[in-house]
């Protein structure tokens, strides 16, 4: 427990630093041991909340993600333009109601994160406890439509938990069939 | 090599502008606060992106390209979260149009807390 405490603390320290030494623009020993310093103090003054990640990354999973996430930002960007140039038409939407199959603190975040960044449906209410996202969508038309786009953020979680799910999150993704 | 990296920099920037502009039209013709919110965030975050890209590929210097790389990762990270906190404000606030919406599960919900 406290080995874990410790290696997350050691990843933000070093998330710090990188940023540190991004802002300076150049990699030299100075930035670097400034750096760490600055992020050793700042998460002693502001300790984080004990964050649980007992996932791994998979490179295949997380290369797939992020692909048809670039995908789906420039396809829907698009279609929020189209809509936006659509004279004469009043865009409908809806609220629907998700419920993740592996509902993680950190699997959560980043279901609604990545839903967030792509147009077109943004995350109204969270339900932690129960693991239910109310996500509004841009453009439905119908009830159906509404049921297409549950399914796609399912889809979307099953992504996110292949790419950096726990062994115990890919099995209740496996099990349950969509 | 260099002209290549200019017009996929004009490219960039000119898709990131029309982008830009067209969150800003999204922003006056959507009917209510939750799409337009849609607009205020989304096109622009792509529009954004682009933008970037086409500047790092402008300048091509490690201290301004390292820049703009922590200005996209934040502006990713931190717009869902202002994004989520207004949308819910509104709703609780009785601001989303419900005869826009064509399915409402969150009225039904007991949890509002």
């Amino acid at each position: 427990m406290t080995g874990g405490r410790w290696r997350d603390r050691g990843i933000a320290a070093l998330g710090l630093t990188v940023i540190w030494v991004l802002l300076w623009g150049s990699f030299t020993p100075l930035t670097f041991v400034g750096g760490l310093v600055i992020a050793v103090v700042v998460l002693i003054v502001f300790p984080l909340p004990a964050v649980t990640y007992s996932g791994r990354i998979h490179p295949l999973g997380t290369l797939r993600f992020a692909g048809r996430f670039v995908l789906d930002m420039v396809v829907a960007s698009f279609q929020v333009v189209a809509l936006a140039f659509r004279f004469g038409h009043v865009p409908r939407s809806a609220i629907v109601a998700v419920t993740l199959r592996a509902p993680s603190d950190l699997g959560l975040t980043m279901t609604a994160e990545a839903l967030s960044l792509v147009p077109g449906s943004l995350i109204v209410d969270v339900d932690r406890r129960k693991g239910v996202l109310y996500v509004h969508v841009l453009g439905v038309e119908s009830p159906a439509e509404a049921d297409k786009f549950k399914e796609d953020v399912l889809e979307l979680e099953r992504r996110i938990v292949r790419a950096f799910g726990s062994p115990a999150e890919r099995r209740a993704i496996e099990e349950v069939p969509a | 090599m260099s002209a290549v990296l200019d017009v996929t920099a004009w490219v960039c920037l000119v898709i990131g502008g029309l982008l830009s502009l067209s969150a800003g039209v999204a922003l006056m013709r959507f009917p209510d606060l939750l799409s337009r919110m849609h607009a205020a965030t989304k096109p622009q975050v792509l529009g954004l992106l682009l933008v970037l890209i086409g500047c790092a590929l402008r300048l091509r210097d490690a201290v301004d390209i390292t820049t703009l790389l922590l200005v996209a990762v934040f502006s990713m990270a931190t717009a869902p979260v202002a994004a989520h906190m207004i949308g819910r404000a509104a709703y609780r606030a009785g601001q989303a149009r419900s005869d826009l919406l064509v399915v409402d599960d969150l009225a039904g919900a007991d949890d509002k807390r």
